[in-house]
């Protein structure tokens, strides 16, 4: 339940849009750090979130990014209504990755996204539905 | 040691930016998630990757500069992108090992 002195703000993330993708997380970057929030935290929540960013513009139609800040945690919510994650004990193996060749010339792909966002979190928590959509969350304590 | 030194000294093409952040280590990598689960903040990224996402992993790790090697030109978008965000992109003519090793000729 959100308190009433959390901050908070979100963000559309565009489906298959790379040229948008990291707006959101770059966004957030400079608003926690307006917030006077410590290096080492910013850098984590950027890093986690622009790699949902790009999960939800790779494997999704994109989504929403919430951003809820408290006094003692950051909460980023990720909301898509892609294809959804069938195995999540699978996707969460460095290395395993579902892009397509097209993707990894991007330079996407390595099977790092969902290892990053558990490496950077304090907590990640994914609910994922396969043709329903995939909600991530992640919880950085301040 | 500042980017323009480094331009300098290894005869770097610069692309755009002011070349004024100290470099503080340098990280070698083209696969962006790899990169940014190990990179620092100030280091100097070596890669042949040249499209815009670049800019987005420069711009949430703060690099210090970016060099693009194999004489890679960075994509239209990456270039405007990176002259917005004043990110420092600079070019080797050399293949990554060859450049590695001039860099860490001039630290050693």
């Amino acid at each position: 339940m959100s308190q009433s002195n959390s901050i908070l703000w979100s963000f559309d993330v565009d489906g298959k849009n790379f040229d948008s993708a990291g707006f959101a997380s770059q966004s957030t970057k400079f608003k926690l750090r307006q917030l006077g929030l410590n290096g080492d935290i910013i850098k984590r929540v950027a890093i986690a979130m622009y790699e949902g960013e790009i999960n939800m513009v790779i494997h999704a139609e994109g989504g929403v990014a919430n951003v809820e800040v408290d006094e003692d945690k950051i909460i980023i919510t990720l909301t898509d209504t892609g294809k959804g994650i069938a195995d999540i004990e699978q996707a969460m193996r460095e290395g395993f990755s579902t892009a397509t060749e097209e993707i990894r010339d991007l330079g996407f792909g390595a099977g790092m996204g969902l290892p990053n966002m558990k490496k950077n979190s304090d907590e990640l928590i994914i609910d994922s539905a396969v043709g329903k959509g995939t909600k991530v969350t992640m919880i950085f304590a301040i | 040691m500042k980017a323009k030194e480094l331009a300098d000294k290894l005869g770097l093409k610069v692309f755009c930016g002011d070349c004024e952040c100290e470099i503080t280590g340098y990280y070698v990598g083209d696969l962006l998630s790899w990169v940014m689960g190990r990179a620092d903040e100030g280091n100097c990224w070596i890669t042949i990757m040249n499209n815009l996402n670049v800019c987005a992993v420069a711009k949430l790790l703060s690099f210090s500069c970016v060099v693009l090697c194999e004489k890679v030109l960075p994509d239209e978008k990456l270039l405007e992108k990176a002259k917005a965000q004043n990110i420092t992109l600079l070019g080797s003519d050399d293949a990554v090992f060859a450049t590695c090793k001039a860099i860490c000729d001039l630290n050693c």
